[in-house]
């Protein structure tokens, strides 16, 4: 899954214009930047809030998933989702890897999450209410991330970048498994298209929402760009997400819930209504229906498993202390 | 003061006749558990038949401040390459 | 029917155990864990399907694997009581894990000899699940039984809770003793030496002795369960029973 377009990121930096003329330089020739390199603190920074976020939003993201794994309406897509639902930890896992090699740890961003500090895409503030939004999930906001995974794939910062193709080449099914699901209620009950449809309805304007605000509102994307962490912006995303997703609804026979959205010629792509910013800060800011819950939910996971960390901590201090001894 | 269990770095050989090759890292407290998490992370998808686990603290890594040094001076000792050599064509491959 | 029932008694065990731990998904103690536990959800889900396909078509009445898990009740259920039982906490669960793998491992082991050629493929591909799962359970075992006081208390909690459970792993149904005698299915009482063998390995790097039982509980082959199963499969079957005939 996918962080969206970073929010609230401080690139500033103290170093010295001779410095950051000759980082440019590496960027602009398309040079990799590894952990010991040395970087601007404003690209380590923005770097370390856009990997955290980004691993966030994957280890959120297995919870309103996670809300149907029980419920599943057959085997099949018992077995697939909890397959997707586990990748998505491990998507997490990459990630948190990835930000680690900048020296902060996974247990610092953890705490920073369930503080609040840290953000989290806001797409998983929403709830899932019925089985199509399983499948929903998988079309429209796996899709939406592999629009912006695909790029980070050749973003500047090496771990980061390495993280992003694992992510992608396991990706690769979660998009599938959404639409197929989805495809299975276009053609099915009466009840199954209602529910299909009913789930692009509410699912529609948050997957728009998740590239991110305008380019012109989006604070620091200049510099990301700059710095290739970022490679499109989050309105040409947008876009392409746009014309790459209406001909899969028309082809299920889903209406999208914009009446605006209109294909225009002169530009090759569709014009669509606005999307509801009051709604998407309000989310970012913690008033999305789910909020809480989410946060509530891994923090309780993260407490109630203290007990088991400690445990495996203590054992592998005793298991040293015999080996010594024994030697 | 925050809890951290030890982070690992994870190698698996694809199949017999590669190398091990780096694939990520992990946490786990001990070398054991650490194996496990390996195989449930990072195999899923048939990835390998062997993986390694090292401690990342085991690791020693060069001086990217040093990297002039290290690696450039190779540069110029073109001598070390095949194609430094002329050979006449006749003589077949070489 | 004696063979159908039977091996709907082995795919229950599987499809139950393996929801239960999938109902840990995103919420396990560590992010390496929340890996570990899908996959072994993943190995005993798979295997029921192929168990539920089998013994639909040895009834021959045309059910799938979805009607046979999706449309009994809890009084159709068939599977033990250990497997039911709810996940409390991490320590429950890594136990309850090693009771069952430490039964199921050599029991498919002695199943690769079946005269059903189904249950042979699924043996030979479910005992290497069962080895590591006994391998996973077993050192998570060890480490809580031997780590602090909390983890160690906890796991002698565990032990006291689910040992009552253990001896109807071993105990055979008519339609069980039926699949054992036609050699489609090995006998469950032979594989008690070998799971006193597992278990004493593990409990004694784990300080934790197995508690004399005054008392084992059983009653899960004839469909009657403790009063959690009802829940799990009004959960599990909510959307499947509520689109009769509908397509997933």
């Amino acid at each position: 899954m996918y962080s969206q377009g970073l929010i609230g990121a401080d690139g500033r930096t103290d170093e010295t214009p001779e410095f950051l003329e000759a980082f440019q330089q590496r960027i602009d020739a398309e040079d990799k930047i590894e952990p010991n390199d040395a970087m601007p603190e404003g690209y380590r920074r923005t770097l370390v809030r856009q990997i955290g976020q980004h691993a966030h939003s994957e280890i959120v993201g297995m919870l309103p998933e996670g809300n149907w794994i029980t419920r599943a309406p057959s085997l099949r897509r018992k077995a697939a989702l909890l397959a997707k639902v586990q990748d998505e930890g491990g998507h997490g896992l990459y990630l948190y890897s990835a930000a680690e090699t900048l020296g902060v740890s996974r247990e610092q961003m953890t705490e920073e999450l369930h503080s609040g500090k840290a953000k989290y895409s806001s797409i998983f503030n929403y709830p899932t209410l019925s089985w199509a939004d399983i499948g929903t999930i998988g079309w429209l906001v796996d899709g939406a991330a592999i629009m912006n995974q695909i790029p980070l794939c050749r973003c500047s910062f090496g771990p980061y970048a390495r993280a992003m193709i694992r992510v992608c080449k396991e990706e690769s099914f979660h998009q599938r498994q959404g639409y197929e699901i989805i495809m299975t209620l276009a053609q099915g009950t009466d009840a199954q298209k209602e529910m299909a449809q009913d789930s692009l309805n509410r699912w529609w304007w948050p997957a728009l929402m998740m590239f991110g605000p305008h380019d012109g509102d989006s604070e620091h994307s200049d510099q990301s760009m700059k710095w290739k962490i970022k490679r499109f912006t989050n309105d040409e995303l947008r876009q392409k997400f746009i014309d790459a997703t209406v001909p899969q609804a028309e082809y299920l026979g889903l209406k999208i819930p914009d009446p605006e959205l209109k294909w225009n010629e002169e530009k090759g792509g569709y014009d669509h209504g606005e999307i509801d910013w009051n709604e998407f800060w309000s989310v970012v800011k913690g008033n999305g229906r789910m909020n809480r819950d989410r946060i509530k939910a891994r923090r309780a996971a993260w407490d109630n498993g203290a007990w088991v960390r400690e445990a495996a901590t203590a054992h592998a201090e005793k298991r040293r202390a015999r080996k010594m001894a024994a030697e | 003061m925050v809890n951290t269990t030890p982070l690992w770095e994870v190698f698996i050989r694809p199949r017999n006749g590669l190398a091990h090759k780096h694939v990520g890292s992990l946490h786990a407290a001990d070398e054991v558990m650490a194996l496990q998490a390996a195989r449930d992370v990072y195999t899923r998808r048939g990835e390998g038949n062997s993986v390694w686990v090292v401690p990342s603290a085991a690791v020693t890594a060069s001086d990217p401040d040093q990297a002039g040094e290290n690696f450039e001076p190779t540069g110029e000792k073109i001598y070390r390459h095949p194609t430094f050599y002329e050979i006449p064509e006749e003589v077949g491959n070489m | 029917m004696a063979v159908y029932n039977a091996l709907l008694e082995l795919a229950d065990d599987h499809l139950v155990l393996g929801h239960r731990i999938s109902e840990w998904c995103g919420h396990a103690p560590m992010l390496e864990e929340d890996l570990a536990m899908p996959n072994m959800a993943l190995d005993l889900i798979g295997t029921s399907r192929t168990l539920y396909e089998r013994a639909g078509q040895l009834e021959g009445k045309g059910q799938s694997e979805d009607d046979l898990a999706y449309l009994r009740g809890e009084r159709d259920y068939r599977n033990c009581l250990l497997v039911e039982r709810p996940n409390e906490d991490f320590a429950h669960t890594m136990l309850r894990q090693l009771y069952f793998a430490a039964f199921m491992h050599p029991y498919w082991v002695a199943a690769q000899q079946s005269s059903d050629e189904v249950v042979q493929g699924v043996a030979g591909k479910a005992q290497k699940e069962m080895a590591y799962h006994i391998r996973h359970a077993g050192e998570w075992v060890i480490r809580l039984g031997d780590g602090t006081e909390e983890s160690a208390a906890r796991m002698r909690d565990a032990v006291e809770a689910l040992s009552i459970y253990v001896d109807e792993l071993f105990d055979s149904s008519l339609a069980a003793q039926e699949a054992e005698a036609a050699g489609v299915l090995p006998s469950r009482a032979d594989m008690r030496a070998e799971w006193d063998k597992t278990i004493a390995q593990v409990f004694d790097e784990a300080l934790l002795a197995f508690p004399e039982v005054p008392f084992a509980q059983s009653g899960g082959r004839e469909g009657l369960h403790d009063e959690g199963l009802g829940h799990m499969l009004a959960e599990m079957q909510s959307v499947y029973r509520a689109h009769p005939g509908a397509r997933w």
